[in-house]
């Protein structure tokens, strides 16, 4: 499998990583109900395999300022994983778990600069939803995953977008991106980016008996 | 006014007369713009790796330093653009998160710099100008006709070089 790139993809990987992406993003919508303490509803995610030039477009344009939590993995898999969700959401989020205390304006959540207790509390969101997601990866697969200590990220979408898409660039000419809706009053669209290295692919596909 | 012409990731577009060509949020990608300051007939490439022959899938042309700027080059050229004239600007090449996950990933915004210089010079396309390194992301709009490299980036004002 020496040649395994991401054009290869058979309709059944997708199917698992759909299933991950819903098992992850149904742990993290439990996990992110209890932390803000209110119901919150989560939609099928979708899978999508993209051309580098689509990315942007997808989250809704490379300009729009994002936030993003960026971490490596290591265990049995090497890799990176980023979560990303509009300033707008990551507003209301901080909101949310911070009783309001802060009383950021939604509205104007683009020109608000995070401080230091908004960007830890985001953090904390991003490390709870990756927790999530690696859980269920870890979960069923058998293997161990170590995430490291969670990076903020909070610019234009092409710019913390242009990492992964580099990483996965060194052996391929796509990038695969799970979108997660969650909802409590407002839907809140987040991206994951799995980023495994290729010879942990082969190893995720191996032991989910795909390949 | 002319159009203006988005390029997007691993890209490259050339233009001419009022038109412009932008890309919209480089991190530690590079955009390297060339023209011919005669004719006005210029280009934006949006590389995101240094160097196609470290790679074996490397069939994507625009997505590499040496290989994008070398076919943005011919196509400048093409269009009319003097090859012993033209000169360049870049920019981006920042660095996002202070780690990355792979050899490959370290430094990879500086040594996207680095490669897309090299190229340059071996083209003997004078550098005139540059905004790179950091760590925020770049959008970027280009006008061959007066040379103009306008940079945004979020929080920051708007600076031309």
């Amino acid at each position: 499998m020496k040649d395994l790139n991401m054009e290869q993809l058979t309709d059944q990987y997708f199917d698992v990583l759909k299933e991950l992406g819903n098992i992850g993003a149904g742990n993290a919508t439990t996990a992110l109900a209890q932390m803000i303490d209110c119901k919150v509803d989560m939609h099928v995610p979708q899978v999508k395999l993209l051309e580098f030039k689509e990315l942007g477009d997808m989250v809704g344009g490379e300009d729009k300022l994002m936030v993003s939590i960026f971490l490596q993995v290591e265990g049995d898999i090497d890799g990176s994983i980023m979560f990303m969700l509009s300033k707008t959401a990551a507003a209301h989020l901080v909101n949310k778990l911070m009783c309001g205390m802060l009383g950021i304006d939604e509205e104007k959540a683009d020109e608000y600069e995070f401080g230091e207790m908004e960007c830890s509390a985001i953090k904390e969101v991003g490390n709870i939803i990756t927790g999530a997601y690696l859980n269920a990866l870890s979960g069923l697969t058998n293997m161990k995953i170590f995430p490291s200590i969670p990076q903020l990220g909070i610019d234009m979408a092409g710019a913390l977008l242009s990492v992964p898409a580099i990483e996965f660039g060194v052996f391929g000419d796509k990038i695969l991106l799970i979108q997660t809706q969650f909802s409590d009053d407002v839907v809140l669209d987040g991206f994951f980016i799995l980023i495994p290295d290729m010879e942990s692919y082969e190893r995720i596909l191996g032991s989910l008996g795909v390949m | 006014m002319g159009e203006v012409i988005k390029v997007g990731m691993a890209d490259w577009k050339t233009c001419s007369g009022e038109d412009a060509v932008t890309t919209l949020g480089l991190g530690s990608c590079v955009g390297i713009a060339i023209r011919d300051p005669a004719t006005g007939v210029g280009g934006l490439a949006h590389i995101m790796l240094p160097d196609s022959t470290e790679i074996r899938n490397n069939g994507n042309r625009p997505k590499f330093a040496d290989t994008g700027i070398e076919d943005l080059v011919k196509d400048i050229v093409r269009r009319g653009g003097n090859r012993g004239r033209l000169v360049a600007k870049i920019a981006g090449g920042a660095q996002m998160f202070s780690f990355g996950s792979k050899s490959t990933m370290i430094r990879v915004g500086e040594r996207n710099v680095q490669a897309s210089k090299q190229k340059l010079s071996e083209l003997k396309i004078p550098l005139l100008a540059e905004d790179t390194g950091k760590t925020y992301g770049r959008t970027v709009i280009f006008y061959p006709k007066n040379g103009d490299f306008v940079i945004r980036a979020v929080g920051m004002p708007e600076k031309v070089i």
